[in-house]
């Protein structure tokens, strides 16, 4: 391997240099250079959006938190953390004060001040649905000064601190004011944050290509790290972000050396990993992501609640795990909202509705029901190998329980597009689609967009109005210990699952891979760059 | 006539394998347009009995039979959902020639009119070129993957994407063919006898560009079937309920270094498949075109 | 020629305005929309109009249009929708892969179908000729990502010869640069090659028969020098036609091979801008190719006023 790595740092070399000079140049300073570190990623989408609040993409919360910093983290425990400020609450919660800490920078070289995190919090939170649900329990947010954030409640609002803290899907990151002021609807016009990576404007060619170099005046916490939290310690100088479309092309090139790191890894491809010794197949997050089933409740079929029921018990797990995942040794199924293996997470309810295929009962309810045959139009995104095969696996499952199923292929975001039609499905509406979250997007009644039952006008897309489920998640919300939370999570779920509110289809870890010159790749809900080094 | 003279009217026209083929020529043993034909005769009885000759439902899923290598079960092995491969492979041959043999058809039965009357009327001529010579200034793959990627991805709309670009080519060559009939004596005399002008398109200036056009028709047929593979290759192309040769190889593309076979069978029926019916068009050309044959050989 | 030249360029124009309307005709009525992509999962109604207001696409289509051809006529292709960087930043930046890509295919074919071509025509209907011609007819015949996954399979992956995709800027140094270029651009070039030294062969063969070359044959000439310089340079505008009109064939191929070999080109950029429905980066790129082929054909017709003055206007 030695040979290979000096080689490709000379090439690197060689880039930046031959802007300025003349080709022969190139290998004269080799020695010069030696050390700079490029570490090169393959990541599961290609960057094409860079504002982090706009947009829920994961690949944009990636880039994020390599740019941008975050007031508190989260750690391996589920518990938030100190990261950029500190904080205490007033005896009766309903004051929270944040004090920024020492030594924090903006990339321009501007102090990061009280100021800028309000702004910052305040375009957040008219993005995020749960800053929405905050600010709805918000009397003030301003800076006391320039080191220190006052958060004033007016009704009591107990997860104030995971919301600061939770890694997805739109983590609250800070930038500074002048970027923090443009509206909520338009992209920040720069990439300055306070994060461990600048971003190399000049670089970055959108969807292909993505450059961070090491941020030099960063001060990581003492703290050891642990997911988003603790310090953020920069080892390599530069870090690229590489889209390669075709998965075997990446596993190539990972082979050959040309790239160090894979975030996402088909897994029927392992095997084609497995075999170099210089290459570690790992999964970063144990927890993983949750696939899942959304019918909509606007229109016949599925807007009575046993054909739904039906719908749900004709599926099975089984079937759309192993179509999308292959390796059983890489999915459970699961019946929970809240994934499995989190502290809410149980099977309350899943004895009785559950995914299991189970087609006898299914077809009994769908005859109570008296379905008429009104055809399911089912969404299929042909364009992207994580939710392409879970329509054809439910269309053949809804098919053999007697639904009369219309498969629309389409690509991704024409999908994206159209299942926020609220249109009847015959006149370019839709009755299921398919979509996959992290558990730490789901892993609680709060954040779970899909628990969301606030009908036409506020739910997520699907639109259940349950003014019961939204009593119950009122009541999460304000809930004062942790044992009254998982009591109440327990109601919802089987309160949940009863009315089908979403098809839970099972959990499931995704594989990277890395070359065993990596060292340190940390684990967590979300790809970092930081603790980790290269050898040469 | 010289042959830069036939070049010359090729280059505005501009676009694609198959007209610039029916202006080449070879010298070809008998033999090949035989086995072109028996080829070709073939993929079609596997179409056409396509029920009887597969041995699973080409949709049936299995998800614990999923990447099974070949056996006396899945004769090809299974493809990544557990479906059997060569059922679908037998399926799909019905696919790629209905794509192929209907885009040949509508393109010709929509450009055969337009050329006519652009041939003809003198004003309307200015127009209809202009707007056919945009459209063929769009190059066809792009015109295609945006009509499917922006409409929905069903067989009708792929056919139309992939129609759409071949048009103007039938248009400009009945145009032609019709500009140069219009002067032979016979038509003359047709117009002096007052004939209306619906017969006289119908009755002596189409009929002079039947040869050509069925030409033209079998290398659209080809090209067809081929921008079909491209389009489903680059996940703009028909749905996975619709076995395609070419939506076959695009989802056994991942695992072309594990299991060749996903894309290789379909990807041989699609070469013999274009190859016979090029070989057949050129054979049509000769027999049907002997002056150019007699030129150029 | 002056006059003929000009009103070529005129009659142009109208193609042109075609092309842009009905590219943005087919984009703005077809379902998709941007500001869903951009927003994601958690979007509300009103966030989606919102955003779609800040793109400017809640105005009417005629208004759109006109402010889109205004900025066109000002050189200004707009910005991306999606990223926000400059359209002509995005192209610029795929512009070298793809132009790379397209020249040493070009060379590939020149270096190998005329060669091919001559010696078909030389040996006119003996089994040379036989083999050159059938190997053509398979060449168009096979899809290109075939044959990229034919190559792939035998020279990277078994004899292990070449890297299996990627691609090197020239500036990273030469050995780089060709061991990365040489399987796509042979790919691109295959259906090329089949085509060119099919034409190659037809003109060689016309031009094989005229009285010149008896007469260079008959001063006793050696038959390379009478093939080469003297038939070829004859039968060169035929060859040079099909050269220039199979550019929209390329774009076909580059679009496939830059995805088998993961080459960040202007192909893969338009794909994507299809998928994430990113108007202005589509609009743009298909107007460029397409005024990229009227102007090669617009000097394809010229060269041939040129060169052949039995042809009138």
């Amino acid at each position: 391997m030695q040979p290979k790595v000096v080689m490709k740092s000379t090439s690197i070399t060689a880039r930046t240099l031959l802007s300025a000079t003349l080709l022969g140049l190139g290998a004269l300073s080799f020695s010069a250079e030696s050390q700079a570190q490029t570490v090169n990623a393959v990541m599961h989408s290609g960057v094409r959006i860079i504002d982090p609040i706009l947009t829920t993409a994961h690949i944009t919360r990636n880039h994020g938190y390599m740019v941008f910093d975050t007031l508190l983290g989260m750690n391996e425990e589920f518990q938030p953390q100190p990261q950029m400020a500190d904080w205490e609450i007033s005896d009766d919660g309903m004051v929270y004060t944040f004090t920024l800490r020492d030594g924090l920078t903006w990339h321009d070289g501007e102090a990061v001040t009280a100021a800028d995190c309000v702004a910052s919090l305040e375009r957040w939170a008219k993005r995020d649905s749960g800053g929405l649900m905050l600010m709805n329990h918000v009397e003030s947010l301003e800076a006391s000064d320039e080191r220190t954030i006052t958060l004033t409640l007016s009704s009591p609002f107990s997860y104030v601190l995971e919301l600061l803290a939770k890694p997805s899907s739109v983590p609250a990151f800070m930038m500074p004011e002048r970027l923090a002021s443009t509206s909520p609807e338009e992209a920040i016009p720069e990439q300055i944050g306070s994060g461990p990576f600048r971003f190399v404007a000049d670089e970055f060619q959108p969807g292909n290509r993505v450059v961070y170099t090491k941020f030099e005046e960063y001060v990581p916490r003492d703290e050891p790290p642990s997911w988003t939290a603790g310090g953020k310690v920069v080892n390599v100088d530069r870090v690229e972000w590489i889209t390669m479309p075709d998965q075997q092309t990446a596993i190539n090139a990972l082979g050959s050396g040309d790239i160090d790191f894979i975030e996402q890894v088909p897994l029927d491809l392992a095997p084609l990993l497995e075999t170099n010794d210089d290459l570690i197949l790992g999964t970063l997050s144990e927890m993983g992501s949750q696939t899942m089933g959304r019918m909509n409740f606007l229109y016949p079929p599925f807007d009575d609640v046993r054909i739904r029921q039906a719908a749900m018990l004709a599926m099975n797990q089984e079937d759309v795990l192993a179509a999308l995942v292959g390796n059983a040794d890489y999915y459970e199924t699961c019946g929970s909202f809240f994934g499995c293996t989190t502290p809410l997470g149980s099977d309350a309810g899943t004895d009785t509705w559950m995914a299991t295929g189970d087609l006898e009962r299914a077809r009994e309810l769908l005859e109570e029901a008296g379905y008429d045959g009104t055809p399911v139009v089912m969404l299929q995104p042909t364009d992207v190998a994580t939710v392409s095969p879970q329509p054809v696996v439910a269309a053949q499952a809804l098919r053999q329980a007697g639904f009369n199923v219309e498969m629309q292929p389409m690509d991704w975001q024409t999908l994206v597009t159209r299942r926020a039609s609220q249109n009847d499905p015959a006149d370019g509406g839709w009755n299921m689609f398919f979509t996959n979250w992290i558990i730490p997007e789901v892993w609680n009644p709060i954040v779970n967009p899909m628990l969301n039952a606030q009908g036409r006008e506020g739910s997520f897309f699907g639109w259940p109005k349950d003014e019961e489920l939204e009593a119950m998640r009122l009541d999460f919300a304000m809930a004062e210990s942790d044992e009254e939370r998982e009591r109440i999570a327990e109601v919802i779920q089987v309160h949940a699952l009863e009315q089908v509110i979403y098809v839970p289809l099972g959990d499931y870890r995704s594989v990277s891979s890395w070359t065993n010159q990596l060292d340190g790749v940390l684990k967590g809900p979300v790809p970092v760059f930081w603790n980790l080094t290269k050898s040469e | 006539m010289h042959a830069s003279h036939s070049h010359l009217t090729l280059a505005p026209e501009g676009r694609g394998v198959s007209r610039l083929l029916s202006r080449l020529s070879q010298t070809r043993p008998r033999g090949v347009t035989l086995a072109a034909g028996v080829v070709l005769t073939l993929i079609i009885s596997v179409a056409l009995f396509a029920p009887w000759l597969a041995n699973h439902d080409p949709l049936a899923l299995s998800p614990a039979d999923r990447l099974k290598p070949m056996g006396s079960e899945f004769w090809l092995g299974t493809d990544p959902y557990g479906r059997d491969l060569y059922s679908r492979i037998v399926y799909g041959a019905r696919v790629s020639l209905t794509v192929g043999l209907g885009v040949a058809v509508t393109s010709v039965a929509i450009g055969l009119p337009l050329g006519l009357l652009a041939g003809y009327f003198r004003t309307l001529d200015a127009v209809l070129m202009r707007i056919m010579d945009g459209l063929m200034a769009i190059p066809g793959i792009l015109l295609a993957i945006a009509i499917v990627s922006l409409t929905s991805a069903s067989l009708w709309t792929v056919m139309i994407a992939i129609m759409v670009p071949e048009i103007p080519q039938v248009v400009r060559l009945v145009r032609s063919r019709v500009l140069a009939t219009r002067e032979e004596a016979f038509v003359e005399a047709a117009i002096l006898m007052g004939t209306s002008t619906p017969r006289l398109l119908w009755r002596h200036l189409m009929p002079s560009t039947l040869a050509p056009l069925i030409v033209q028709g079998t290398y659209i047929c080809a090209s067809a079937i081929l921008t079909e593979a491209i389009l489903s290759f680059l996940g703009a192309g028909i749905g996975t309920e619709t076995p395609s040769w070419g939506n076959i190889m695009s989802e056994g593309r991942v695992y072309f270094q594990l299991k060749p076979s996903l894309i290789f069978w379909a990807g041989l029926l699609l070469s013999a498949c274009i190859l016979s019916i090029n070989l057949l068009g050129d054979s049509a050309r000769d027999a049907l075109d002997p002056k150019m044959k007699r030129r150029m050989s | 020629m002056f006059a003929y030249f000009i009103r070529r360029i005129l009659a142009s124009i109208p193609v042109m305005l075609v092309v842009a309307l009905f590219v943005f005709l087919l984009l703005r009525l077809s379902p998709g929309d941007p500001a869903a992509i951009i927003a994601g999962d958690m979007a509300s109604p009103t966030q989606l109009a919102n955003i779609r207001a800040a793109l400017g696409l809640d105005q009417p289509l005629h208004i759109q249009f006109f402010v889109w051809l205004g900025e066109l006529v000002r050189g200004n292709f707009g910005t991306s929708l999606i990223s926000q960087t400059p359209v002509l930043t995005m192209i610029g930046q795929r512009l070298e892969p793809t132009g790379s890509l397209a020249v040493v295919a070009m060379l590939f074919t020149v270096i190998i179908a005329i060669p091919l071509g001559v010696i078909a025509a030389w040996c006119h209907g003996r089994f040379l000729d036989k083999l050159v011609m059938s190997a053509s007819v398979v060449g168009f015949s096979v899809p290109v990502f075939v044959i990229g996954y034919l190559l792939i399979q035998l020279f990277a992956l078994e004899l292990g010869w070449l890297p299996v995709q990627g691609f090197r800027s020239l500036s990273e140094g030469i050995a780089p640069f060709a061991s990365r270029i040489v399987l796509p651009a042979l790919t691109l070039s295959s259906i090329y090659i089949a085509l060119i030294a099919r034409m190659t062969r037809a003109s060689m063969l016309e031009v094989l028969d005229e009285d010149y070359i008896r007469t260079a044959r008959a001063k006793g000439l050696p038959e390379r020098a009478v093939l080469f310089r003297h038939a070829l340079r004859n039968a060169a505008v035929p060859i040079l036609t099909v050269i220039g009109t199979g550019f929209a064939l390329m774009i076909s191929g580059v679009v496939v091979t830059e995805s088998v070999f993961n080459i960040p080109g202007l192909g893969r950029l338009i794909v994507d801008a299809v998928l994430a429905r990113d108007y202005p980066v589509i609009q743009a790129l298909i107007l460029l190719t397409a005024g990229l082929y009227v102007i090669i054909n617009l000097l394809i017709d010229l060269s041939y006023a040129i060169t052949d003055p039995r042809i009138r206007y």
